[in-house]
This record gives structure tokens, sequence and C-alpha cells, in this order.
């Protein structure tokens, strides 16, 4: 297996963009990638995309080749690849297989979602189509619901607070403040969060990721050949991905993601890699208890220390393990089939040290961790700079 | 939902009916056809819950999709029932001020929701808390 790196990373704003369309959005996305690559785009051999809905979004399916055609890269295949909100990731993981197996050469791995092109109400209901649709929908279940019914299982648990879950909001919008690509440029506070209007029982919606509109690409080749590139290569020193039940009821504990322990597993095993090896990390806070028990189940403190490691400014963006330094999905946005590689484009910044503002110190291994619907699947990567 | 699709889970809605593996024992609620246990040397056939559980957790629902509009604000809970399996229900007969983790619910007949002036009515079950009341009779 050949080992493979990321040499050029383009994204668009993200928020809501009314003036700009789905093939705009990724055109943009691409162009700045190839750009950042110094690639003209015939070098490229195959694209991923990880799109959740653009079907219930804009009614259009069978995006991969109205891509491939529209970016002016027809006949090269293009493939679209589903995981709800760990498309994203999930697109990065095929299109990494890609390159390591000797498939393909020059890899795009993208990820798209436009989703403000229907009304909120319409846009939560595609949102809640992640769930069990038989069991969990029909009962009247929302996709923040879910997280709501995990929030209270934790503070049942642990002892977790509200206040503790709302710092995780408050640290993620000070960090979107600092990137220029985030949706959301607000500092908010622990009473703010905590008045905002209630979502779903103990959440509130300034601790929920919002609907966005947003593209973000990564271009992939053998690690052997990225200085012809970059100066500046990451290297993807592991993939995983694990599937856990689509019910929440059927899952051994609310309080912990089984995929995302398999994944990070996985991911650190293949880079021989360590949790406290890690500088910095893009976790999945699609809701303020999402980040709480990502921190724990990653592996960086123990199980049911998410809340209490936050308090302590931890995971600050100056702190000794910055989690989200781009705003996450709560601040920079929540483009579901986009998440996953954005966070991956703010790890490659990170580790090549072109973060400006939100620059961490010593970065040299990253991590991104990327959760589809209540947790049924979860992509865990591993990078480090070379 | 189209009618088919609901049509061919009454058993299951209306009769809390889930399945059993003949070879390891488990209950699963909603059914499973592969016992992921014991997979083909598992056996499941249909198995009759009895409807009782423990609240495992639970949360009042503000924002909801339309066909729940008129319901907001609805709770909804993961109840653990007796033979194992947990199973997402709206919470029904109380308020949120009220309600604990691990108290004891029942599963009750009730109408989850209406698509339109037109459409089909849905039934099935909701959790109510017991607090010393005889369980409620459900149809054999």
């Amino acid at each position: 297996m050949r080992r493979v790196a990321v040499v050029g990373v383009g994204q668009t704003k993200f928020g809501e963009l009314w003036d700009t369309s789905f093939r705009q959005m990724i055109i943009e996305a691409g162009t700045r990638a190839l750009e950042d690559a110094g690639m003209s785009g015939k070098e490229i051999d195959a694209i991923y995309v990880g799109n959740m809905s653009a079907g219930q979004f804009i009614r259009q399916e069978h995006i991969a080749p109205l891509i491939a055609d529209h970016s002016g890269l027809a006949p090269v295949p293009c493939t679209r690849v589903e995981a709800a909100c760990a498309s994203g990731a999930l697109a990065l993981r095929e299109a990494m297989v890609a390159v390591a197996s000797g498939m393909h050469d020059v890899v795009v791995a993208a990820g798209i979602e436009k989703m403000t092109d229907v009304i909120a109400e319409t846009g939560q209901e595609v949102l809640a189509t992640v769930a069990d649709q038989e069991w969990e929908a029909f009962m009247g279940a929302t996709f923040h619901s879910l997280f709501a019914l995990m929030a209270r299982r934790h503070m049942y648990e642990f002892g977790t607070t509200e206040e503790q879950m709302a710092l995780v909001a408050v640290k993620n919008h000070h960090n979107a403040c600092l990137n220029a690509y985030a949706q959301h440029h607000v500092e908010l506070t622990v009473e703010k969060v905590l008045q905002s209007p209630v979502v779903s029982s103990p959440l509130k919606m300034l601790e929920c990721a919002s609907l966005t509109d947003g593209a973000a690409c990564l271009i992939l080749v053998p690690l052997e050949e990225a200085r012809k590139y970059t100066d500046t290569p990451v290297e993807i020193a592991g993939s995983g991905q694990a599937s856990d039940t689509i019910t929440l009821g059927d899952r051994e504990s609310l309080v912990s993601l089984r995929a995302t322990r398999e994944a990070a597993r996985m991911a650190y095993r293949m880079a021989g890699l360590e949790p406290r090896q890690v500088n910095v990390a893009e976790v999945h806070d699609a809701t303020t208890i999402s980040e709480i028990m990502a921190v724990e189940d990653l592996g960086f403190c123990k199980k049911g220390e998410g809340g209490k490691i936050t308090e302590e400014g931890i995971t600050a963006i100056d702190g000794p393990l910055p989690v989200n330094p781009s705003g996450g999905l709560e601040g920079r946005g929540h483009p579901i089939g986009a998440t996953g590689i954005a966070q991956a484009l703010e790890i490659v910044l990170q580790l090549r040290g072109e973060a400006g503002k939100r620059q961490v110190k010593k970065a040299e291994v990253g991590l991104t961790h990327n959760v589809g619907g209540s947790g049924g699947t979860a992509v865990v990567h591993l990078f480090r700079r070379v | 939902m189209h009618v088919p699709r609901f049509w061919r889970e009454i058993p299951n809605r209306y009769g809390l009916v889930g399945t059993r593996c003949g070879h390891c024992n488990r209950v699963f609620f909603p059914p499973r056809a592969i016992c992921p246990h014991c997979r083909r040397v598992g056996h499941l056939e249909p198995y009759r819950l009895s409807g009782r559980g423990k609240i495992y957790s639970f949360t009042t629902v503000y924002s909801g999709p339309a066909d729940f509009k008129d319901q907001l604000p609805y709770m909804l809970a993961i109840v653990e029932l007796e033979e194992g399996p947990r199973v997402m229900a709206q919470l029904t007969d109380c308020r949120e001020e009220e309600v604990k983790i691990g108290e004891e619910v029942e599963l009750v007949f009730r109408r989850i929701r209406e698509e339109g002036e037109e459409g089909i009515i849905y039934y099935g079950f909701k959790a109510r808390p017991v607090r010393g009341r005889s369980q409620e009779a459900r149809p054999s």
C-alpha cells in the first residue's frame, strides 16, 4: 500500500450562499484546491465526492457526473459517497484508498451540501432522515432529539452540566471568529447559550450546528510524488471507519459512540500513534454533547470527563489540545457532505502552519473525526507533517 | 409514510411483536431478521413483549417536523423494556418536571400522528408512567 499525502486544499465560504448554486460552489472549492496544488486539472485521475442528500435538498440526484462535467473534467470517473453527516470523511477515505492501492495517482476528495435552497423546516426534516424512519422518525424523533437523549444520559451518568456543554459552543464560536470562511462570526457567553430557545431539552439552539451551504476539496497524491506539487505535504497517516446500529435504542450505551471508538482504534493503529501524540483535532460537534463525547471516545480524556476538560480550557485554541480551531460544525457551519473535507482542510492548514490568526502551537499530528447520523457511522483520520 | 409501509408493520406496532433468537434467547424490538450475536446459527421467531419497562433517557422536543407540529412540545424517551430491548417512544400523560430516568412506564396504544385532512391516521405505542396505576389492558 502506498503512503498518501494531501497537496492541495480549497473551500468556499460556509454560510447561506443564496447567490451561489450547487455547481458554482463545487467549482469554486475545486479551483482553489487546484491552484493550491499548482495543478491545471488535467492531472486528475478520479474524484470522490461526499454528499448526503442533494436529492432532498435540491432534487438533484446523479451529482457525480454533474460535478465532473461542470468542472470540465469529464470523462474522469466521479463517485458520490453517502454516509449522512460523515459523507465527506468517507469520500476522503475512498479517495485515499484509491491512491494507496495504486489504482489512481491524483485524486480529488470533495464534499458539498446545498442546504438553504429549502426552508429551514424542510431542512430539519431532511436531517431527520438520517434516523431510523420506521422506529425513530415515526415517533417524532428529530435530528437534535437524538443528541438530546444522549446529553440527558451523559448528565445522569457523569454529572455533566448544561454550563459545561454551553462552554463548547462558546469556545467553538470564538474560534470561528478567527476563520474568514466560517458561517458564524459572533462571540457567545455561557448565559447567551443557556438563554437561547430550547430545541430539544436539554439542548439549546446555540448548541446545535445550523443549516449551511458549502463545499470543500482536497487533492491527494502518493507521498513519494507530493514534493512535485508542494513544499509542505501532509501525510494521511491513518484512516478508520466503523458502523453501529442506526437506532439509538439498540446501542449498548447512549454516552459513548462505539463507531467512534472503533474508527479511532483503526486509525491510531494504522498510523502507529496514540491519543496523547495528537496536537490538534477537528471533531464532530453537531451538538455540544457530541464534542464532549468525542473527546472521551477518541481517548483524549477518561470517559465522563469531556465536560471537565472543556471547563479547564484543555481544548481551547491556546490550550494543550486545541479542539475545533476552525470553529467546528457549530461555528464554521455544517454543510453535511462538506464537513468531513473541511475538517481535514483545517488540519492540513494547521500542520502546514498556514492557519493565520487561529494557528495552534507545535502542530505535528492532527486528527479529524466525522460522525454520520447519531453515530451509525464514524470516520477518523490522522494527519502528520512530513 | 405510504400505506403499505405502515400496514405491514401493524402487528409489531399495535401488538408489540418483536423477535427472539432461539439460539441465545435475546429479544429484539424493533424486530430483527438476523441475530447479530448468532447470525447463521441463530433462529428468530416472533415474540410478544409485555410493554413494561423503565425510562432510560428522555427529552422534550420544542422544534419538530410538520406532521408533529400540532403536538409541540412533546416528550420522547428511550424505554428499556423488561425483556431487554430499548425502544423509542413518546411519553404521554405526564410532564417533564415529573419524569425521572429509571421511572417505570408501560407502553400503551395511542394515536401517533395524522397525515393531513385526508391522509391515514397512524396508531402505535406511547410510554406512560405507571405510578401506582393498574396496567392498561392491551388487545390480545
